[in-house]
């Protein structure tokens, strides 16, 4: 279980996080929504601490992050190991295999020995559907097939959480498919993710929970079936402007 | 003519040899130190300004300032010739007095790593941002990431620019003849004096240089071929 209470984070003079306070359950999918630069991503970034709020508290089971002390790395290393990360540009190693790529964190964070990290690899390039690209260069793939890679190479560390920053932004409908595939896959064998996505009907069908995060204010936290059946007048108005049909209905007026 | 070519003929082994001898070694140690040096100072520049690193960072950039400020041949000739009187009681009582070999390798390997590290430093920022969030995530320490993760990238970045510097450095170990190295353009000068054929023996050992330096050429075309096969070109 992850809970976030009170915490803040700024950069300069601009608060990217406000007071925010929610819980992620385990087994469970949440999906954060909300207008670009809302902190959302930012939020995301807190959990394995590629950000550091300057204030605030962060439980991940029994581990106590208080970010007005100074962390150690030790805490930082422990919690980047119990938490996978996914990111919009992918940002596989370009010099790398895509199996070796998988393999990079289980052999040189975990320890274990390039046969029993290849042997797993090869297992979620299957379960992506790349087993066949196992030899090929990032630079041969699709941007689909690279997110997929990238997901393998999360999942090769055996994170307790998956946290997926905006995953399928960059990829054209088609591409984005695939890697939506995966995802839902994930979700029914219950991985615990955390998906901050404008895919809306995509949260729809997987999310256990939403996040609506505007101005860097959790303002929903709650079931999809009242996100999306009694939202607020502002949510209306971010479903609305995100999706087509309104706009095309406004036209017909 | 025939007496031109004869001169050519006696003078080519004598100056290959001094190449051999001196020349090359002389390049390829001082470059090997001056890549480490290189690495070193590129790392203090970009490490966070905390701690006694503020101090190794003032270091760092004194001496790329230092040895990019001054000319090489200013420096040897203060190495070699000037370090004898800099007596300290209890020190160096008799001065720092080193041969021609150790002053020659020190004073390359500190210039030329003036200048890569300033390569290296780039081509470290270079690699994007997310290369380093991306081992982050999965845990890596900072040590680990720059082993494994940004340093084999930024070596293909830098491998134009270092071909440069090694190619420069070759041509600049000439300048060693000045503190009584007996390296290529040295015998040229020797041979010279002997023949009074100054044209024909520093074309000829100008010639030999360009032929070494176009070895580097090539290899430097092998290497880039060779790191680059992971990415895709337009060519």
């Amino acid at each position: 279980m992850i809970k976030l209470e009170h915490v803040n984070k700024t950069f300069g003079d601009h608060q990217a996080l406000i007071d925010i306070n929610t819980e992620f359950k385990e087994q469970q999918t949440t999906v954060i929504v909300g207008p670009s630069g809302s902190g959302k991503s930012t939020l995301l970034r807190s959990l394995n601490l590629l950000e550091r709020p300057e204030s605030g508290r962060y439980t991940f089971n029994d581990q106590l992050i208080d970010f007005t002390k100074p962390l150690s790395s030790k805490d930082i290393l422990t919690l980047r190991r119990k938490t996978g990360m996914v990111f919009q540009g992918y940002n596989l190693f370009p010099h790398l295999t895509v199996v070796k790529n998988v393999m990079e964190g289980p052999v040189q964070v975990l320890k274990q020995t390039p046969a029993v990290a290849k042997k797993t690899a090869l297992e979620l390039l299957t379960k992506v559907g790349l087993a066949d690209k196992a030899e090929a260069y990032p630079s041969q793939l699709s941007g689909g097939q690279q997110q997929r890679v990238a997901i393998a190479r999360s999942l090769a560390m055996n994170p307790e959480y998956i946290l997926l920053d905006e995953p399928t932004s960059a990829l054209d409908p088609e591409l984005e498919a695939g890697v939506l595939r995966v995802l839902l896959e994930l979700a029914q064998e219950k991985d615990s993710m955390i998906i901050v996505t404008h895919n809306l009907e995509f949260a729809r069908s997987v999310a256990d929970k939403i996040l609506f995060v505007e101005a860097g204010k959790i303002l929903f936290d709650g079931t999809p079936a009242e996100f999306f059946k009694q939202p607020t007048q502002r949510i209306a108005d971010f479903l609305a402007a995100m999706t087509f049909t309104t706009i095309s209905d406004k036209a017909n007026n | 003519m025939n007496s031109i070519w004869h001169i050519i003929v006696t003078a080519i082994p004598q100056i290959a040899l001094a190449g051999l001898k001196y020349t090359i070694p002389i390049a390829i140690v001082s470059f090997i130190i001056g890549l480490i040096l290189a690495v070193l100072t590129a790392l203090v520049k970009l490490s966070p300004r905390h701690g006694w690193f503020s101090i190794l960072k003032a270091i760092a950039y004194f001496y790329v300032w230092l040895f990019r400020s001054t000319p090489l041949l200013v420096q040897l000739f203060i190495v070699y010739f000037g370090l004898p009187y800099l007596k300290i009681k209890g020190v160096f009582p008799n001065g720092i007095q080193l041969d021609p070999w150790t002053a020659g390798i020190m004073t390359f390997s500190l210039n030329t790593g003036a200048y890569c590290a300033e390569t290296i430093r780039a081509s470290i920022l270079s690699i994007p941002e997310g290369q380093w969030e991306a081992a982050y995530s999965i845990g890596m320490t900072k040590p680990q990431v720059l082993r494994r993760i940004i340093l084999p990238q930024a070596a293909r970045v830098s491998l134009p620019p270092l071909s440069n510097s090694f190619i420069s450095l070759v041509k600049d170990t000439s300048l060693a003849a000045s503190i009584t190295i007996i390296e290529m353009f040295e015998v040229s000068q020797q041979i010279a004096a002997e023949n009074y054929q100054p044209l024909v023996m520093y074309t000829l050992v100008a010639a030999l240089y360009a032929i070494l330096c176009s070895i580097l050429s090539w290899l430097q075309g092998y290497l880039e071929k060779r790191s680059s096969r992971y990415i895709k070109t337009a060519n």
